[in-house]
């Protein structure tokens, strides 16, 4: 029977299953195909922070979901049009994210008396009318998984491990994607080790493809064009992997060796791995024995001259704070990467949240300030950790850049940055003994001098005390110390001369502004394009440096009406902004551990200027 | 060996190594023998003054930085071998020692000491122990004695101290050493030593804190006393000691104990002879702490050549350039799969 092919601007998919069922390796291979052929997409891993939790359990179920285009794709989605559910636990905790009229596939091979007590169900969703507002499509996949694997002789363990790639499959089908990646990625992955590992698992992806093609269950399929992304040679990036790139990208412009301490803790612990890979590029990552031991080794390893960095999560980035503080007095050049997660204390590993904010800009012992940045996108890891390595060497200061859970895992196509044309990373050693003292400053940056051991008439010693002003000595005179808390206060607000104005979309004034930092990106520049849909001028400011905040700033605030600070906390840069600049901004804060849906932002705004009528 | 092959450089003497800073320990403290050791050592070692590197932690020995005309990181309590660590790594042909105290080096910074001493990082640890608080002003330490009075244990120490020496050797340390700030000549050797030592080297330094417990090493560093208390660790010599050196010490099965020399029974012969490459000896050793009959060993426990991790990290590096040739960052960037857009 001859298929239909309907033309869609976006899809949203959801892969749902057990932790073990490759529910993340199944996304990654869909978003790499669908990025090969020009599609704008963004992504959501969503996964328990448990590794194996029992199977069938719903607080076992990983989540990966993907939003791709031919259109400008923001966000990974606020519902998924299809939700590939691999057992009854998968569907009941995803459900709520399908959309009305969206299409469920199902294993309903799993749909066992047993999984579905395990998933809380008394009766079988797929026979008790409960999912008669979606387009339901029950497969028996685990029994054609095993009969595409018959002839080979393989444990049941082994054949039910494969299952993911026949959902892969079909999905490929439905979505008219070839299958040359995937294959790609299969031969290299297992053929190398274990041929018939290789062979298994390109059966069942084939099976899962040419069921979609024969079964007449399905009737129709998909075409998503590519994009109109600006023209360029692109690749797919994840935030964790770009945050890396960009410390090896600065590591090279500046000539200087990179450094990396670091313990592991999720979900940052992704930018060690990549790291430690890269020893062809001199990179020295160090597993430190905790996180003190990880962010003192780099403050020593700038000291000895290396682009110094240590990465980091909330609970990490607590147990710095008092190296932070040494590192601040020391004025060191040094790059924290704290890449959120869900709070307070242990809180939500493996989820993503916006609450460190506060923490990065003023947890620390008496006052210690240092610049702050913030990513708004996984690729824009990249050039903002490279910016905030340029800040560190520039003004000798801690430079902590904000990423999160969303953006460290979350994937995007990435324009490949031409690594020429890179801005520049220069770097000065103090280097002449006549008249040096460590604590002199450029008249510019109020940079003090970097003058590291091995530099002969430079010795000299730093240390956590107060330090009287150009000498370094240790000092506690009343004026002098005064005068240094200013002094290292004055050189990060000097930052704000070196970067650029804060940027926006919309008119320069108005009516609403939008303010939001960080991984809001996406979700708020959805919201606005769907609110000058519904005909209302709004203007979207994304903030990336924090602290200082842009020159502009405080000006482009005052000029709307009505300031809104939406973010994934309870309202953190909120504080930061009427505090500086007296705005009378209003803020909207969800804190679930997930990214802000776009649709309650615009309901909230539309809710603010209806309020603002009455 | 990469951190100590430099061109032979201008002779130095105790004075390049004195700063300009006035030393503000108590006048009658300890740590100012264990300065005066390190500045009159240091000249005889094969390095500019530029490639020392001194760190320190908090508490009174952690000043030691601020006396060196040296590099120098005077860091945050605890954290000194974590900050030394980094510079290392960095920078391998940096002679770098820390120097801390039983506080500092064994309580707050407990965990960063032990690892530091697992990696067999090529740096130098000199470990101030005087059994006390000294910089808060007299609270006890993690090697107080049981029973101890303090501001904070005015009913006495319950907790059982840690044995240094021990803890490093089971931190799988290359190189332990005791030595005493009042034994000047014997502390000036075992510096020389850690320094000769390609590996992490820790040494601690019995010092009396004349404020706050003043005399708690005394019978071993007062003429009086200091014979019969006392025993000096050589390698390849059986331990002898005793003002006419007429005792030794003897193994009794893994049991050490204390043997007369001139009673015609024992001799020479039958006594423990040290071996700095034996590790178990030396954990026994160690141990002799527990009996008080015994004298204390004071010397090299342990010296063991092993990789350090700096060394094996230049090598890491230095395999993946030779495979892969130096790293091209377009190449990097660019990563497996790229698609154009036009």
């Amino acid at each position: 029977m001859a298929k239909k092919v309907e033309t869609l601007d976006e899809v949203t998919i959801r892969f749902a299953g057990d932790s073990g069922d490759g529910m993340q390796l199944t996304g990654t291979q869909f978003t790499n195909t669908v990025a090969a052929l020009g599609n704008d997409l963004s992504t959501l891993p969503d996964y328990p922070a448990e590794i194996r939790a029992p199977a069938g359990t719903t607080y076992g179920v990983s989540g990966f979901q993907i939003k791709f285009g031919s259109v400008d794709i923001l966000t990974p989605g606020d519902t998924c049009d299809v939700l590939v559910a691999m057992n009854p636990a998968a569907l009941v905790t995803n459900l709520k994210l399908l959309r009305d009229g969206g299409t469920i596939i199902v294993n309903e091979d799993a749909f066992t008396e047993k999984n579905l007590r395990m998933a809380g169900l008394t009766t079988n969703p797929l026979e008790d009318h409960s999912l008669e507002r979606f387009q339901v499509n029950a497969i028996g996949i685990t029994k054609l998984t095993t009969n595409a694997l018959a002839e080979m002789n393989l444990s049941t363990r082994f054949v039910d491990k494969t299952k993911n790639f026949f959902a892969l499959g079909l999905m490929y089908w439905m979505y008219n994607r070839p299958l040359d990646q995937s294959i790609r990625f299969i031969e290299e992955k297992f053929g190398v080790k274990d041929k018939q590992v290789a062979e298994a698992n390109l059966r069942v992806l084939r099976a899962g493809y040419n069921y979609g093609d024969t079964t007449e269950v399905f009737t129709t399929r998909f075409d998503v064009r590519p994009a109109k992304l600006p023209p360029g040679r692109y690749r797919n990036v994840m935030g964790n992997a770009a945050a890396a790139l960009g410390l090896v990208a600065a590591s090279r412009k500046s000539g200087l060796q990179l450094f990396l301490g670091s313990y592991p803790i999720t979900p940052a612990s992704d930018i060690l791995h990549e790291l430690s890979k890269l020893k062809e590029f001199g990179v020295k990552t160090f597993q430190a024995e905790d996180e003190i031991a990880a962010i003192c080794a780099s403050i020593g390893a700038s000291y000895a001259g290396a682009l110094a960095a240590t990465t980091t999560s909330g609970p990490g980035l607590a147990l710095k704070t008092e190296a932070l503080g040494l590192a601040v007095m020391l004025e060191l050049p040094l790059v924290v990467i704290d890449v959120q997660r869900g709070g307070p204390s242990t809180g939500l590993p493996t989820k993503t949240e916006q609450a460190d904010l506060l923490q990065a800009v003023q947890g620390r012992n008496g006052e210690a300030p240092l610049c702050v940045l913030a990513a708004s996108s996984p690729a824009d890891c990249f050039l903002t950790v490279y910016e905030a390595a340029r800040l560190a060497i520039k003004f000798m200061t801690p430079v902590i850049c904000l990423t999160d859970g969303y953006l460290a895992n979350g994937a995007e196509p990435w324009l490949i940055p031409d690594a020429a044309t890179l801005p520049p990373i220069p770097v000065s050693f103090a280097k002449d003994p006549a008249g040096f003292q460590p604590y002199a400053r450029d008249p510019v940056t109020l940079a003090r001098p970097w003058a590291i051991p091995g530099t002969p008439g430079l010795e000299h010693r730093i240390g956590g005390l107060e330090k009287q002003d150009i000498t370094g000595n240790i000092n506690y005179e009343p004026d002098n110390h005064d005068l240094m808390i200013r002094l290292r206060a004055e050189k990060i607000e000097r930052i704000a001369a070196d970067i650029p104005e804060q940027a926006f979309d919309g008119p320069a004034s108005g009516g609403i502004a939008l303010v939001g930092w960080g991984s809001t990106f996406g979700s708020i520049r959805s919201a606005v394009t769907g609110l000058r849909e519904s005909g209302h001028e709004v203007t979207h400011i994304q903030i990336r440096h924090i602290n200082p905040f842009p020159r502009n700033l405080g000006a482009l605030l005052a000029g709307f009406r009505t300031v809104i600070v939406p973010e994934i906390n309870s309202g953190q840069l909120i504080k930061l902004l009427r505090a500086k600049y007296l705005v009378n901004a209003v803020g909207f804060n969800v804190v679930r551990g997930l990214p802000l849906r776009s649709e309650e932002i615009e309901e909230f705004v539309e809710k603010q200027i209806g309020g603002n009528h009455a | 060996m990469p951190d100590t092959a430099q061109e032979t450089p201008a002779k130095l003497t105790i004075k390049d190594f004195q700063s300009d800073q006035d030393v503000r320990w108590c006048p009658g403290c300890g740590d100012y023998s264990i300065l005066a050791q390190v500045q009159r050592v240091f000249p005889e070692f094969p390095h500019k003054r530029e490639q020392y590197v001194a760190v320190s932690g908090i508490g009174c020995s952690s000043r030691f930085p601020y006396y060196l005309n040296l590099y120098g990181i005077h860091g945050i309590h605890g954290r000194a071998p974590a900050i030394a660590s980094g510079v290392k790594m960095v920078n391998p042909s940096l002679d770098v020692w820390v120097a801390t105290g039983d506080g500092d080096g064994l309580s707050i910074g407990g965990n960063h000491m032990i690892h530091m001493l697992r990696r067999n990082l090529n740096i130098k640890v000199l470990l101030f122990n005087n059994q006390i608080y000294g910089l808060t002003k007299g609270q006890y330490s993690p090697t107080s004695v049981l029973g101890q009075i303090t501001k904070s244990t005015p009913a006495g120490v319950i907790d059982f101290p840690f044995i240094p020496v021990s803890l490093a050797l089971g931190a799988q340390a290359t190189f332990v050493a005791r030595a005493m700030d009042r034994d000047p000549k014997h502390l000036q050797e075992v510096v020389r030593r850690a320094e000769g030592h390609h590996g992490a080297a820790f040494v601690e330094i019995y010092q009396n804190c004349n404020v706050f417990n003043d005399g708690a090493f005394f019978q071993f560093t007062e003429k009086e006393t200091k014979d019969d208390h006392v025993v000096y660790l050589e390698h390849g010599k059986p331990l002898v000691f005793g003002k006419d050196r007429t005792k030794g010490i003897r193994l009794n099965g893994f049991r050490p104990e204390a043997v007369p020399l001139d009673g015609g029974k024992f001799s020479p012969s039958d006594l423990l002879v040290h071996d700095e490459k034996d590790s178990t000896l030396a954990f026994i050793l160690a141990n002799m702490i527990h009996n008080p009959d015994l004298p204390r060993p004071m010397g090299v426990f342990l010296a063991l050549d092993h990789p350090t991790y700096e060394d094996q990290m230049g090598d890491q590096i230095a395999r993946a350039k030779s495979r892969k040739g130096d790293g091209d960052l377009q190449k990097l960037l660019n990563g497996e799969e790229t698609w154009v857009i036009k």
